[in-house]
């Protein structure tokens, strides 16, 4: 008589479902949260989102662009800490599609962003740094902020930390303790 | 009159202090297609003092804002001297322009300008922006950044070298060679301005 297990299924079965199961987990923890986008398109509502209290931090950055990455921290710690408020990071990268398992990914699970981070792979440039925003130039980095209707952009990096949070004040409650700067 | 010249020249003198708040002049004031671009005289790699006037011969320039420490610049250091090197025979050569502070972006030294120059066998001149005059007249905002002009000087299109930097056999758009075909067969290059991702202009703040 096979033997059951509490799952409900013939042990050496259940086994070799645990295990894929176990796999799968490792195999998603090991990419973090990164969302491979292909296509501008599919991007491009993050660029609009219309609700009315959520502050939106798009950051376009990559592993090549050493001011892109010792400004991330910043992004971070913005994230951090204003989490009670209603403000969503992404970290959009733009690098090679080759180097998404040899650099990016490493980088990533390094770090362990707990900021959204995009890799986003659409080569038709020309085309879409326009839609970002007229005025940039895709010189990297470059960070978008919009709450609803208001925007804002900055093609460049932001020195420190309380250049970034001066940056987005306005869009956040100004009433707001939640939000100092760390000394 | 005396008074009106005391006007004009106190309304000169107050322009000119409220400048001196801002010392540097944002670098969107840069060429558009269409304006004449300045010539410069810089040093080369190969050793001279390079200005486009030394290209007797030109039917236009391939000026190419570039550097070594740029991995999107590095992506297009091949595509660049083969642009040259394709460029060349029909009378529109690249001049590549370093445009960093090397003592922001020590790898952007001349020294290292020099090393890898030699070491990929520019064909082209590879000129030291040197006190980082040339790049803000330009308005070159990142590396690569090409400006093709005409032989007057005149700036025909900005932008990218092609529409693929990331996997060359995915290239659609030929966009300086397109541009350079165009202005032989005397229209206007389309598109004459392109945008692309690249590295931002180290400068010291």
């Amino acid at each position: 008589m096979q033997k059951f297990t509490r799952l409900g299924c013939p042990k050496i079965e259940c086994m070799k479902k645990l295990y894929l199961l176990l796999l799968l987990v490792f195999a998603c923890y090991g990419l973090q949260a990164q969302q491979i986008v292909e296509s501008f398109d599919d991007f491009a509502p993050l660029l609009k989102q219309t609700q009315t209290d959520t502050t939106y931090v798009i950051n376009f950055w990559a592993t090549w662009c050493l001011p892109c990455v010792k400004e991330l921290p910043y992004f971070e710690q913005l994230q951090k800490s204003t989490a009670q408020q209603k403000i969503k990071t992404i970290l959009v990268s733009l690098d090679f599609r080759k180097d998404l398992e040899t650099k990016l990914n490493p980088f990533l699970k390094q770090r362990q962003f707990s900021a959204l981070v995009v890799a986003l792979l659409d080569s038709k440039q020309q085309q879409w740094i326009e839609k970002v925003d007229s005025t940039w130039s895709g010189a990297l980095p470059a960070t978008l902020v919009y709450r609803g209707a208001l925007r804002k952009f900055k093609e460049g990096e932001f020195e420190n930390f309380d250049e970034l949070r001066d940056f987005v004040q306005e869009f956040l409650d100004p009433k707001n303790s939640n939000l100092r700067h760390n000394k | 009159m005396k008074t009106k010249n005391g006007i004009g020249l106190g309304f000169f003198a107050a322009v000119f202090y409220l400048l001196s708040f801002f010392p540097q002049l944002p670098v969107a004031l840069g060429l558009k297609v269409g304006d004449t671009a300045p010539d410069f005289l810089l040093k080369s790699t190969s050793g001279k003092l390079v200005g486009l006037k030394d290209y007797k011969n030109a039917k236009g320039y391939i000026v190419v804002f570039t550097c070594n420490t740029c991995p999107y610049a590095q992506a297009y250091e091949q595509r660049i001297i083969d642009l040259h090197n394709k460029m060349t025979p029909m009378g529109w050569p690249v001049v590549a322009i370093m445009p960093n502070d090397p003592s922001v972006q020590p790898g952007d030294g001349f020294d290292r300008m020099t090393e890898r120059a030699k070491a990929k066998k520019y064909p082209f001149e590879y000129l030291f922006d040197e006190g980082q005059k040339v790049f803000p007249t330009y308005g070159a905002a990142r590396t690569p950044h090409v400006f093709l002009l005409d032989k007057d000087r005149k700036v025909r299109y900005i932008g990218a070298i092609d529409d693929n930097a990331d996997d060359e056999s995915l290239i659609t758009r030929r966009y300086v060679e397109e541009a350079i075909s165009a202005i032989e067969n005397g229209t206007e290059p389309d598109p004459n301005l392109t945008k692309a991702v690249g590295c931002m202009i180290k400068v010291k703040k």
